[in-house]
């Protein structure tokens, strides 16, 4: 068996340089578990937790889009807010752009924030029903850009134009249900770049949108992406759409990561008997296809008891023994590729 | 009706009379589901999908009507059947699974307790221990352990509850599932492993089905053959392998492009402009003119007919009809 190779390792997954506008360090969330006064009777005072992140570390370059993909629950979106400081972590920290998160003021995180935007994936959520889009998208203009209202208008029909709802003035005065829910995701990713923001974090954008939309609104993303400079977490579930768009992707399972790595090495070369396994399963829209390699079993455990051990140990093909005890530590198997498993060499080929 | 044939639906109609005015969101279509297959049913969100799923039933509540059409399933045509007779097809020899089964599944009631329950609905004959062996033998069948029939809904995964959906319809033998995104809300493997159950429920029973979903990789993955539905029209009808090696209609076409491939190496998705239409306001002519790259003129102004192109694969698009072909000699 490898050595679960020590923590240097681990770090070395988010090793630091200039390039880098994002450092995670070993990143925690845990969720209390509401609980009745019984349940915390019989666990005498230790009250569960819902262990949505559970020691992540990894590193976003300036420039690049970094993927966060895994099912459901693995707690893609929980590693999103707590790199917006949205929320406080357990434990470990968010630096960026040199800056310890964990450090800031209310009015330097306010300031700081202004670099930072979300687009999140249902629009007609994410959008006041009684603020026309004008309004909508002016709103940050004013908090972060200027207040002068020529010049705010000016700012919002540019954004409009750029993300494609042109005539601009037309879509100015109209109401979120006046318009489609593809011109409503352009709104939304429209208010999140409007100030030219360092970092987007993009929550499934395009998963509520129609299959003939998506593409439209993927182009769009990455054309404003190089126009403006912006560098983005993309979280998705879907490794295809991924794959379009992603220069690395990590995969995580039950708030851990498993695999780390430039996009077409952890397709190419996954070692991850759990990566291994997601991408066997994506859908491909050719009836020719056939998929090889069996599903795992069961689904995935509650995030409160997680296996001991690795947490994928259950549904392994090739677990062993000591699987069940010992946690892998994440390695690098390949340049720049990490990969947490006791025996991810016996699957690259 | 031929004998390969289990359900005919005839030029249906099916209309939403709201505020803003009547949604036709099913029009004139016909379809036609063979004993033993699995049609895929796709098309985007709002196209009608659904609305003709719930048709096949004559399930509609509220503000729906069906305004027209037939209805022929194993025989005779359901329209013609009374409200009271209806409840004997539904779920019993038609079957069904939804997105989310939470809403068809009682919250308060034990899983077996539901099972045992409706297979006596439709069996009132049959002894309570008879139906509840029933259920146990096919729930462990579909990879359910038997002592997980003593829970509550709420207590499963959404994988198992599908598969207690499944093994529902089985357990009243029915003839036809219409399974309405059922996929939808699981994720990749579970997707997987649900599909794959599909496929040996198909073989094993000769089970019919009818698969609701906008994913056009499950559709790939299971369906034998394929419906296109575009703006609550009939699109594009064929044998799966036809349809993706060589897709008639132009909205076909584009779809089939824009949708992600993992295992291909192209760098870039096709982009196919503009969006659906609004249904109270559908344009004239061939719904899909706005945004068809090879529009005629005529196309603006004639509905296409939905007709075969080759053999049993339909399209409905004048590029292949006597009207479109003139109007291309004429424009050279
Ligand atoms: N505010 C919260 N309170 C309690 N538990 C939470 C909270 N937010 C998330 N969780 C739990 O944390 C885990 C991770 O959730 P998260 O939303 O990060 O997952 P995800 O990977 O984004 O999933 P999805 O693909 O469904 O969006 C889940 O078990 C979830 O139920
Ligand atoms: N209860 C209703 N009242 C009014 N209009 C409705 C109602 N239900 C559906 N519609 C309209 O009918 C059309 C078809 O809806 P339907 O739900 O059948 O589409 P679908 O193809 O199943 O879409 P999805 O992929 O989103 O499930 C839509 O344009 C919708 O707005
Ligand atoms: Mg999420
Ligand atoms: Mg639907």
């Amino acid at each position: 068996m490898a050595e679960p190779k020590p923590i240097a390792n681990e770090i070395a997954a988010s090793v630091t340089g200039p390039d880098d506008l994002v450092q995670v360090e070993n990143l925690r969330k845990h969720f209390p578990v509401q609980s009745g006064f019984l349940a915390s009777l019989l666990n005498r005072g230790h009250i569960p937790a819902v262990k949505a992140v559970d020691g992540v570390s990894f590193t976003i370059r300036k420039g690049e889009v970094f993927g966060l993909a895994g099912e459901s629950g693995s707690g893609k979106s929980t590693v999103g807010r707590l790199i917006l400081g949205l929320l406080e972590p357990t434990e470990g920290r968010v630096v960026f752009d040199g800056t310890d998160l964990g450090s800031l003021s209310p009015e330097t995180m306010r300031r700081l924030r202004s670099r930072m935007q979300v687009i999140f994936q249902d629009p007609l959520a994410s959008l006041n029903p009684r603020m026309t889009i004008g309004e909508a998208i002016s709103h940050p203009v004013r908090i972060h850009i200027t207040n002068q209202p020529d010049e705010v208008r000016r700012v919002v029909i540019e954004i409009l134009n750029k993300v494609g709802l042109a005539p601009a003035e037309q879509f100015y005065d109209k109401y979120p249900h006046q318009i489609s829910g593809g011109q409503r995701q352009r709104v939304v990713i429209a208010r999140a770049l409007v100030t030219a923001p360092d970092l987007v974090v993009a929550d499934e954008p395009i998963a509520m949108a129609d299959v003939s939309v998506r593409a439209l609104l993927l182009d769009l993303m990455m054309r404003l992406k190089e126009e403006l400079n912006l560098t983005y977490l993309f979280i998705t579930h879907d490794l295809a759409t991924a794959k379009y768009v992603c220069d690395r992707i990590a995969i995580m399972y039950l708030g851990k990561m498993c695999e780390v790595g430039p996009l077409a090495d952890v397709y190419e070369y996954s070692c991850h008997p759990y990566t291994r396994a997601l991408l066997e399963a994506v859908p491909v829209p050719d009836p020719r296809h056939r998929r090889k390699e069996p599903m795992p079993a069961g689904e995935i455990p509650s995030a409160i008891n997680p296996p001991p051990g690795c947490h994928f140990h259950p549904r392994c093909p090739i677990a062993r023994e000591n699987c069940s005890v010992e946690e892998p530590a994440l390695r690098e198997l390949r340049p720049g590729h990490f990969v947490a498993c006791h025996y991810a060499e016996e699957l690259l080929k | 009706m031929p004998a390969d044939i289990l359900y005919s639906v005839r030029n249906l109609t099916v209309e939403y009379k709201t505020r803003a005015g009547v949604v036709r969101a099913v029009d004139n279509v016909s379809l036609d589901i063979r004993r033993g297959e699995i049609l895929g049913l796709v098309g985007e969100s709002g196209c009608g999908k659904s609305t003709l799923g719930k048709a096949l039933m004559r399930l509609h509540t509220g503000p729906a009507s069906i305004a027209g059409g037939e209805l022929w399933f194993d025989g005779r045509d359901l329209m013609k059947l009374s409200e009271r007779e209806m409840p004997d097809v539904r779920g019993a020899e038609i079957g069904m699974v939804f997105q989310d089964p939470m809403t068809s599944l009682n919250p308060v009631q034990r899983i077996l307790d539901h099972l045992t329950e409706t297979i006596q609905t439709h069996e009132p004959e049959i002894s309570d221990a008879a139906a509840r062996a029933r259920s146990e033998e096919l729930v462990e069948r579909l990879g359910i352990r038997r002592e997980r029939l003593n829970e509550y809904p709420h207590q499963m995964s959404g994988g198992m509850r599908q598969r207690v959906m499944i093994s529902l319809a089985l357990a009243l033998r029915a003839k036809l599932v219409i399974a309405d995104e059922p996929t939808t809300s699981l994720d990749v493997i579970v997707e997987a492993k649900f599909l794959d159950l599909l496929k040996e429920l198909q073989k094993e029973f000769g089970l019919t089905i009818l698969l609701i979903t906008h994913n056009i990789g499950v559709v790939a993955e299971v369906a034998d053959r394929v419906a296109v539905m575009y703006a609550a029209k009939m699109a594009e009808v064929g044998d799966v392998n036809e349809v993706f090696a060589d897709p008639k209609h132009p909205y076909t076409q584009g779809l089939l492009k824009s949708v992600p491939n993992i295992r291909l190496e192209e760098a870039e998705l096709y982009k196919m402009e503009g969006a659906p239409p609004n249904l109270l306001h559908p344009p004239a002519g061939c719904r899909f003119n706005p945004r068809c790259p090879f529009v005629m003129e005529v196309c603006r102004t004639q509905e296409p007919a939905f007709a075969p192109v080759v053999g049993d694969h339909y399209a409905s698009c004048l590029l292949y009809q006597e009207a479109g072909m003139k109007q291309e000699r004429l424009h050279g």
